[in-house]
């Protein structure tokens, strides 16, 4: 099974988190056409490699944190809090 | 050559040993008409169809890997059309209409069983809903019905019907035209019947990236076999269209996750209908090898491992038994995944991309087996005329920025 680290509990067998998905994304202003705010909402890099992502752990803490798991091999390249930059830029 | 009673005879008194292969592999052409990106159900069916319904016979479809090995050769083999509104009732009974004529359209034994589908109903409100689901099925002209919990119980022997039962059975909709149909044998008749039409099937064959020129129109693909030039491009490549679209300078509203499913060891006839239980997240169904075959829940995080994590493993072959207690002591055999590609209204998208000449048939997530026919047929009409066939015109691209989407989560089946 896979094992993901949460910065407070340490590693944890995944079945206790839930992924909210992809982060950093920045969500635009109220003057948004509805070209940017679909691509906001719905549209994704979905990368085939380095993932940042934003995960949960629920039967734990509770506490959100931030990964940059690795969508093929789902090694985990990072773990990072919620409000600090993505450890390599770029990298999704 | 056709496959008949009489070729088989024929083949028997030569010991089977000169039987022609099905399909030709040839080197690919400097360029094509059209070129066909995924050789899977979807790409083989698309470049059938362009060769039979549009006489666009210049067509090559590449693949990656080999073909059908993809999503076309890791789903649980399920053909139905229960689905809610009338845009995708439409599309989806299209492709079973289609789905029941195959083995003889294209010469090739697609092993069709219209064995009855059956969604079960754990509570009152299960009832309540799949109630209103069938009279809209019916308002469709979908053959669809409410059956009680004893009649499941006849259709169903090995079903735990007791009123303690984890998840109690209170009835079900029942679809007799849904069944199962042999998932390779799609993928190799609808290749076997392009080739004869002059398509090129050109396997073990990536694609590197894509080449446009004037106004940004794509005119090439660039391949680890050179560069194929091509007048227009689909896309059918299922759980992998993010990458291809990255190649195109494009974003797709979809994420990929892992599906997983997996076979028992054979059983005498045990189970006749395909039985889902959306309380659960299970489905099972028996193969015509006797294998209980069971598929799963989507694993929740993104992944193109094809391979599914212990959790949900674990949870649906927990579910399984709470549903067929006597199935305890089989062994599992095969377990595998294949990447869906999900989008946030569970129906697909047919039609034209931001890049000029390059088309793509995707976001069929957790259900494209049982859509093979139609999206090929779709793909096939958009990419010989560039208009979008009548059937896919609510399946675009811009419904992802104006919102009219058409949310199948509950028919889709299978937990999102």
């Amino acid at each position: 099974m896979m094992q993901l680290p949460c910065p407070w509990c340490g590693v944890r067998d995944e079945t206790e988190f839930v992924c909210g998905g992809t982060t950093h994304l920045a969500r635009p202003g109220l003057e948004a056409s509805d070209a940017e705010w679909g691509h906001y909402l719905f549209f994704r890099d979905n990368p085939r490699g380095v993932h940042l992502e934003r995960w949960r752990h629920s039967f734990g803490c509770g506490a959100w944190f931030n990964l940059a798991r690795h969508t093929v091999t789902h090694e985990v390249l990072a773990v990072y809090g919620m409000t600090e930059a993505p450890p390599r830029p770029g990298a999704a | 050559m056709k496959y008949s009673a009489l070729a088989l005879l024929r083949g028997a008194l030569s010991s089977h040993r000169n039987w022609p292969p099905a399909w030709r592999s040839p080197e690919p052409k400097a360029a094509y008409d059209v070129v066909i990106v995924g050789g899977g159900g979807h790409g083989l069916a698309t470049a059938y169809y362009l060769a039979r319904n549009h006489g666009i016979r210049n067509v090559a479809v590449i693949e990656r890997g080999w073909l059908g090995g993809g999503n076309t050769g890791r789903n649980t083999t399920v053909v139905r059309s229960n689905y809610l509104y009338p845009e995708s009732a439409r599309l989806y009974d299209f492709s079973l209409r289609l789905y029941e004529g195959l083995s003889r359209e294209l010469n090739f034994n697609i092993m069709l069983s219209q064995r009855s589908h059956l969604m079960l109903a754990h509570s009152r409100h299960d009832l309540e809903s799949l109630s209103r689901w069938v009279n809209t099925m019916a308002m469709h002209g979908i053959d669809a019905e409410l059956v009680s919990r004893e009649q499941v119980g006849v259709l169903v022997p090995p079903l735990d019907l007791s009123p303690d039962a984890r998840f109690p059975v209170l009835g079900a909709m029942r679809q007799r035209r849904g069944g199962t149909a042999r998932h390779d044998a799609v993928a190799w008749g609808y290749a076997r019947a392009a080739d004869a039409l002059g398509v090129d099937i050109i396997q073990n064959c990536e694609v590197t990236g894509f080449v446009t020129g004037e106004g940004g129109r794509v005119t090439a693909v660039d391949t680890t076999r050179g560069r194929i030039r091509a007048g227009r491009i689909g896309i059918a490549a299922a759980g992998h269209s993010s990458v291809l679209a990255r190649l195109a300078g494009f974003r797709l509203p979809v994420t990929s996750y892992a599906l997983q499913a997996m076979v028992t060891e054979p059983l005498k006839p045990t189970l006749d209908v395909v039985v889902i239980a959306p309380g659960t997240g299970a489905y099972v169904s028996q193969s015509d090898k006797g294998e209980m075959v069971i598929g799963a829940s989507l694993d929740l995080f993104p992944s193109y491992a094809q391979r599914g994590s212990f959790g949900v493993l674990q949870n649906v072959v927990a579910a399984t038994l709470a549903m067929f207690p006597s199935f305890s002591r089989l062994r599992l055999l095969r377990h595998w995944a294949g990447i869906v590609d999900v989008v946030h209204d569970s129906s697909p998208i047919i039609g034209p991309t931001p890049v000029p000449g390059l088309y793509i048939n995707c976001g069929w997530g957790t259900g494209g087996f049982k859509a093979i026919p139609v999206g090929g047929w779709t793909l096939a009409h958009v990419l010989a005329t560039g208009r979008s066939h009548e059937l896919a015109e609510a399946f675009q691209l811009e419904r992802f920025i104006t919102g009219r989407f058409i949310d199948e989560a509950a028919a889709a089946g299978i937990a999102h």
